[in-house]
């Protein structure tokens, strides 16, 4: 055992000198937010393309699986990215979860205090806590699925998991509300609570409902275009594995019975 | 007792009738055994310029002599008389009734040890606060000599000393501050505040590191959630935010040689 543990065991570890540890958790928790709400924008612009072209967004999702680079689609490249995220997101959940209200007696006083005070960050920051909370389960679902099957991402393959095929029709539209709403408040108490950038709290919070508008807007719109789409999959008049009719007339100039290499295959 | 009120006044040369006035105040006396909070209601008549400290005074003096709260200056410079005004933490002699609705509700400040009523005893608070983050300048003179010229210091640096001074140690922050009312030992903005303005201070020769071992953990700076009720309420319009903000960049990425991991 070392000389440190033993001094920690009975209570004295602040004693000799204080750890450091808090501090840096302190800023891993705002820079793995940051990292998160940075990649939800991102996330939220790829998945938009929907609203360009079908062919769009499948070409990002190839990009995505290596096409591009390799000639040939790899769907694991997909699940390396959603287990990077997934584990910035899991340091995340673990870092924020130290703030929440921990017994009743917090809980209570808290939600008392937010009430009665009528103040915007604190109600702000409630919003966080039930975002947050609801995300444990809702983004966790949505990452596992997307680490074990890459594969469901696509034009045909999104808009089948969007119109209810594995999570039910309810799931997309919540978890978009909790994450734009999660994202741009979290960004928002990033800034005030490091000064950086060092700007009025009344643009920030301008820029914070202009931007969770904008990112909501953006994202009930392209979840539209996504369900419609699968409906025609179910109603089957929509193929699951869509690939544009350009990039099939090619292939099939080119090598017209060895389509495997470049498709992911359908279900 | 209202309407009596209301013909007395109106007898006056007033020409409008003036508002009157429902208070829905606290009452609890820990004193008493067995005795509940409970909100009574006392109705006066609003008077031109009342603050909510003239309408205490004079429901103390008129209606009910047992109602506990503190002041001294009357003016907001001792800090005394900070109370939950409408549920919001603010000095009761800085608080014109004039601005509020007819119905006001007036509760003491949470965190700090009840005394009776809308009395709470910061100063006790205050006190371990100030023993807990050493809140004095600490110099490294062997010998003090009075006799010896006192350094310069620059005006612009004793401004900036000075504006963080005007803290009064009214407690409005601590009440107004959300991790405060769950974690009873978080220092709350008037430790940091106080800890920003000795770090300041040339005439301390503490490091950064020193101020580390006081506000380095979560009841300290890193236990500040960011909700910035202490900067909205503080009477004095300290820059909280700013000053939170400054510790917390200097203080989250300090090197560190011989801690204890």
């Amino acid at each position: 055992m070392s000389n440190n543990t033993v001094i920690a065991q009975v209570g004295l570890a602040e004693r000799p000198r204080k750890s450091r540890l808090p501090a840096r958790l302190d800023l891993l928790q705002s820079l793995s937010g940051l990292f998160l709400a940075l990649f939800m924008w991102g996330h939220m612009f790829f998945v938009a393309t929907i609203l360009v072209s079908e062919d769009l967004m499948w070409t990002v999702t190839k990009f995505f699986e290596g096409y591009y680079f390799f000639g040939q689609s790899y769907p694991w490249l997909v699940s390396v990215i959603v287990g990077i995220v997934a584990l910035v997101f899991i340091i995340h959940a673990a870092l924020a979860v130290r703030k929440f209200p921990i017994n009743f007696r917090q809980l209570q006083v808290m939600r008392a205090h937010a009430k009665e005070m009528r103040h915007h960050d604190t109600s702000l920051w409630l919003v966080q806590v039930y975002t947050g909370f609801a995300m444990f389960f809702l983004a966790s679902a949505h990452l596992y699925q997307m680490f074990v099957w890459p594969e469901l991402i696509g034009p045909g393959f999104s808009g089948d998991r969007m119109w209810g095929a594995y999570l039910g029709f309810w799931f997309y539209p919540v978890l978009l509300l909790c994450v734009e709403l999660h994202g741009s408040i979290g960004l928002y108490r990033l800034a005030v609570k490091w000064c950086i950038p060092n700007m009025s709290r009344e643009f920030l919070s301008k820029l914070e409902k202009a931007l969770l508008v904008f990112f909501l807007l953006l994202g009930a719109v392209t979840l539209i275009a996504y369900m419609k789409i699968g409906i025609h999959v179910k109603a089957g008049d929509f193929q699951k594995d869509y690939t544009p009719s350009s990039v099939m007339m090619e292939h099939s100039k080119a090598a017209p019975t060895s389509m495997d290499g470049m498709l992911v295959k359908g279900e | 007792m209202s309407e009596a009120q209301k013909t007395v006044q109106s007898g006056g040369a007033q020409q409008t009738r003036n508002r009157t006035l429902t208070f829905h105040i606290l009452r609890y006396n820990p004193q008493v055994p067995g005795d509940k909070p409970r909100l009574q209601q006392y109705q006066i008549e609003e008077a031109e310029g009342m603050t909510l400290f003239l309408a205490l005074t004079e429901i103390r003096e008129h209606q009910d002599p047992t109602l506990q709260f503190d002041f001294v200056c009357r003016a907001g410079i001792c800090g005394s008389c900070s109370m939950l005004i409408n549920g919001r933490p603010g000095l009761a002699c800085r608080s014109l009734t004039k601005n509020m609705g007819t119905d006001i509700t007036v509760a003491p400040l949470p965190v700090f040890e009840l005394i009776g009523d809308l009395s709470v005893n910061t100063g006790k608070w205050m006190r371990g606060m100030s023993e807990r983050l050493e809140t004095w300048v600490h110099t490294q003179e062997k010998e003090i000599n009075l006799s010896k010229k006192e350094e310069v210091m620059d005006p612009d640096l004793a401004e900036k000393i000075y504006e963080l001074d005007r803290c009064v140690e009214c407690g409005s922050c601590v009440a107004a501050c959300g991790t405060a009312q769950m974690r009873r030992d978080f220092v709350g903005a008037v430790g940091l505040n106080k800890i920003a303005r000795l770090k300041l201070d040339p005439r301390d020769n503490r490091t950064d590191a020193d101020f580390y071992e006081l506000i380095g953990d979560d009841n300290g700076v890193f236990g500040c959630m960011s909700l910035l009720g202490c900067h909205d309420v503080c009477p004095k319009e300290l820059p909280l935010q700013t000053q939170i903000a400054f510790l917390r960049r200097k203080l989250a990425t300090i090197e560190c040689t011989e801690c204890n991991k």
